[in-house]
């Protein structure tokens, strides 16, 4: 409503006054409900719940808002209409006996009506105005007002008087609903919204490929801003429900509080887990653990005593169970408890809206912390590629708005292991990828984060094991052979072990030669000291034998002058230049 | 508007009857003083004088003054003529200008045959 404030100032901008309906889902998509005091009309083909929405609003304004109302039905009688409603938990008898509520029955029967002459359709004002004084109504519906151009001849008095009774509807100052049947290209089959020009809703019951969607869509509203849309809607047993795509936004709440996966070193590869409220991907091919590693988040979140809701569109519940347990994890105790509740359908069983409107139905009612959706590839089954992209924009919204942490599985074919056939990657905080791993005429498993917004996350490859003990993530191999998984990492790390054992052989036996090698040099020192002392004491032997002999010279010398009396003088200057 | 009942019995009963001759209550419902209610109203009373021997009863109904009874007769357009009697009902809506439908509609045994 963008007036030009110039000239206007004194035209504020003004909201038409609404009424609020009640049923959810609609006073969001109109902004606050239906004009108040105006017309509405309702229009759909047979079938697409035209009356309940009627009476639901009624039923809604008297107990929501303390609207008394009036419900002029043309076509069912008012036992009928009770126990038509009765299902939803609407007791039509109880309010009418509260003075709430009014039921009246307007029979027209053709073949019992003689017309001669000019009438009009006073009868019908009186009627509806006692009525609407009896109780002080607030809100009007007529279902199905063309009925009376079944019962009665005069299309010309009718459609006057049709023109009449919407004015003087104005004039009573209810708000009112007039449903009408969809006719062929046209809205209404008698061009009732040539009367009703305030506010247009279109109710579509549309069947494609076997499932059948309801749909609503405001065809006009004027003088207000409305969602334009097609909006799917639910009725079940407590009413209507109508899932506004403009309700959502990316204005939710964030948590920084980490919460485990369940498997411990998963989590120490997600830097500590996942955030809560985020949305997980888990995508891998076929057999690569994804049920499993949903399992095991759905237990770790039952463990910490927070409840869980897991949709499985593959295995039923008792399935599941069992075949979780062959890796020794038993589910059965949280089902009893309460706490972790499965849905098992068939994707194609409903339609891709009644899927989302069930499972919004399901997060309201169970309020679980965590989400599983196993998986998310079968809704293309449900519908086309852009219809389940939307579906499931809407649906991790709506988690994220919750504050519901969502765990999504995604069958990934072999080729685009790193795309999802959703395109859901871009919502997804976090995606854990599992994928086969062949290598040497086997398959294992690998895990890797592929993304994790927000969290220093590992970047390796893991090897994920399934066993009878649990899930386990073992580093993979990494060397001058590549990445190797299973028994080829096994076999390749047996490889080294020995490699290692040659190695530390070789290095003991060289080792021990040095050793042998210092041992026999110093054997050999230690001979040639021996010779060297051997060598000295000959020597020494030697010198001492000289000079004994000189001594002896000496002496003999000696004794010889002495014998032969000579010069001792001369001969001592002799020994000392010696 | 006050009309009361009128009754006017037949004179005399010329046509053999078979069975006991069952009373015409007829009830003509309006709202208010109309031009068209008392347009009704009047062809109503001529049609009776003219046309039928058998007695009948009229009885006017103004919804205006009786809300109320518009819900419980099952009335939708006015001015309208009801056969409560003999059963079944049966129901003329218009301002009765033609007598001719009016008498089909009444389903009654005329004067004329």
């Amino acid at each position: 409503m963008a007036r030009p404030q110039r000239k206007f100032s004194t035209l504020k901008k003004q909201e038409l006054a609404k009424t609020p309906t009640g049923i959810e889902g609609l006073d969001e998509i109109t902004k606050g409900g239906v004009p108040k005091g105006r017309p509405t009309l309702v229009c759909g083909s047979a079938g697409c719940g035209k009356t309940l929405l009627a009476m639901e609003f009624l039923v809604r304004g008297i107990t929501m808002y303390n609207e008394p109302g009036v419900f002029f039905a043309f076509e069912e009688s008012s036992k009928e209409l009770g126990e038509n409603v009765k299902s939803l938990g609407f007791d039509l008898k109880k309010l009418e006996a509260q003075k709430k509520l009014v039921v009246d029955h307007v029979h027209l029967e053709r073949s019992e009506i003689e017309e001669t002459g000019e009438y009009d359709l006073e009868g019908l004002f009186i009627r509806l105005g006692y009525a609407i004084d009896t109780i002080k109504a607030k809100r009007v519906v007529l279902d199905t007002l063309e009925t009376l151009f079944g019962g009665l001849k005069n299309e010309a008095i009718l459609r006057s008087e049709l023109r009449r009774l919407f004015s003087w509807l104005k004039e009573k100052g209810v708000t009112a609903i007039i449903t009408a049947e969809r006719g062929e290209g046209t809205l209404t089959r008698q061009g009732l919204e040539e009367y009703v020009s305030d506010c247009v809703i279109l109710l579509d019951h549309r069947v494609n490929e076997q499932t059948s969607t309801r749909r609503m869509r405001i065809v006009k509203y004027r003088g207000t801003s409305h969602g334009t849309n097609e909006y799917p809607f639910l009725i079940d047993e407590e009413g209507f429900s109508v899932i506004p795509i403009t309700s959502m936004g990316l204005a939710h709440k964030v948590s920084t509080e980490r919460i485990s996966t369940g498997v411990p070193r998963l989590d120490a590869m997600l830097d500590g887990g996942i955030y809560r409220g985020s949305s997980v991907l888990l995508s891998g091919t076929a057999g690569s653990g994804k049920s499993s590693l949903s399992a095991h988040l759905a237990a770790a979140a039952c463990q910490r005593n927070e409840r869980c809701l897991y949709l499985a569109f593959e295995e039923s519940p008792a399935q599941i169970i069992r075949n979780m347990r062959s890796i020794n994890l038993d589910l059965e105790p949280w089902v009893k408890k309460g706490t972790l509740q499965f849905i098992s359908t068939r994707p194609y069983f409903y339609g891709l809206e009644m899927h989302l409107a069930m499972i919004h139905k399901y997060v309201k009612d169970h309020k679980p912390s965590l989400v599983v959706i196993d998986p998310i590839s079968n809704f293309l089954d449900a519908g086309t590629l852009a219809e389940a992209n939307a579906m499931l924009v809407r649906l991790v919204d709506f988690l994220k708005a919750e504050g519901i942490t969502a765990v999504f599985v995604t069958l990934t074919s072999g080729a685009a292991k790193e795309q999802t056939d959703e395109g859901l990657s871009s919502l997804i905080d976090t995606w854990i990828l599992l994928r086969d791993i062949e290598l040497g005429g086997e398959r294992n498993r690998g895990i890797y984060v592929l993304k994790a917004r927000g969290t220093a996350h590992s970047n390796q490859i893991r090897e994920f094991l399934l066993s009878s003990k649990g899930i386990d993530i073992q580093d993979v191999y990494i060397g001058p052979e590549g990445v190797l998984t299973g028994s080829m990492r096994i076999a390749q790390e047996a490889k080294t072990r020995q490699n290692q054992e040659v190695k530390s052989q070789e290095s003991e036996r060289k080792r021990r030669e040095l050793d042998s090698k210092r041992k026999i040099l110093e054997a050999r020192i230690l001979a040639l000291e021996a010779e060297f002392e051997t060598d000295a004491h000959e020597t020494q032997a030697l010198l001492d034998n000289d000079r004994v002999n000189e001594e002896l010279r000496v002496s003999n010398e000696k004794e010889m002058r002495t014998s032969r009396k000579g010069d001792i003088v001369n001969n001592k200057k002799r020994s000392a230049k010696k | 508007m006050k009309t009361p009942k009128k009754t006017a019995a037949a004179k005399k009963e010329t046509a053999p009857k078979k069975k006991k001759a069952e009373k015409l209550l007829l009830t003509l419902y309006v709202a208010g003083e109309t031009p068209k209610s008392l347009r009704a109203l009047e062809n109503l009373e001529r049609l009776c004088e003219e046309h039928l021997k058998d007695g009948y009863e009229i009885e006017v109904i103004d919804l205006s003054k009786n809300p109320a009874l518009a819900k419980k007769h099952e009335i939708v357009a006015l001015p309208t003529l009801v056969r409560q009697l003999p059963h079944p009902i049966r129901k003329i809506i218009g301002d009765l200008s033609n007598v001719e439908r009016t008498l089909v509609g009444l389903q009654v045994n005329t004067l004329s045959n």
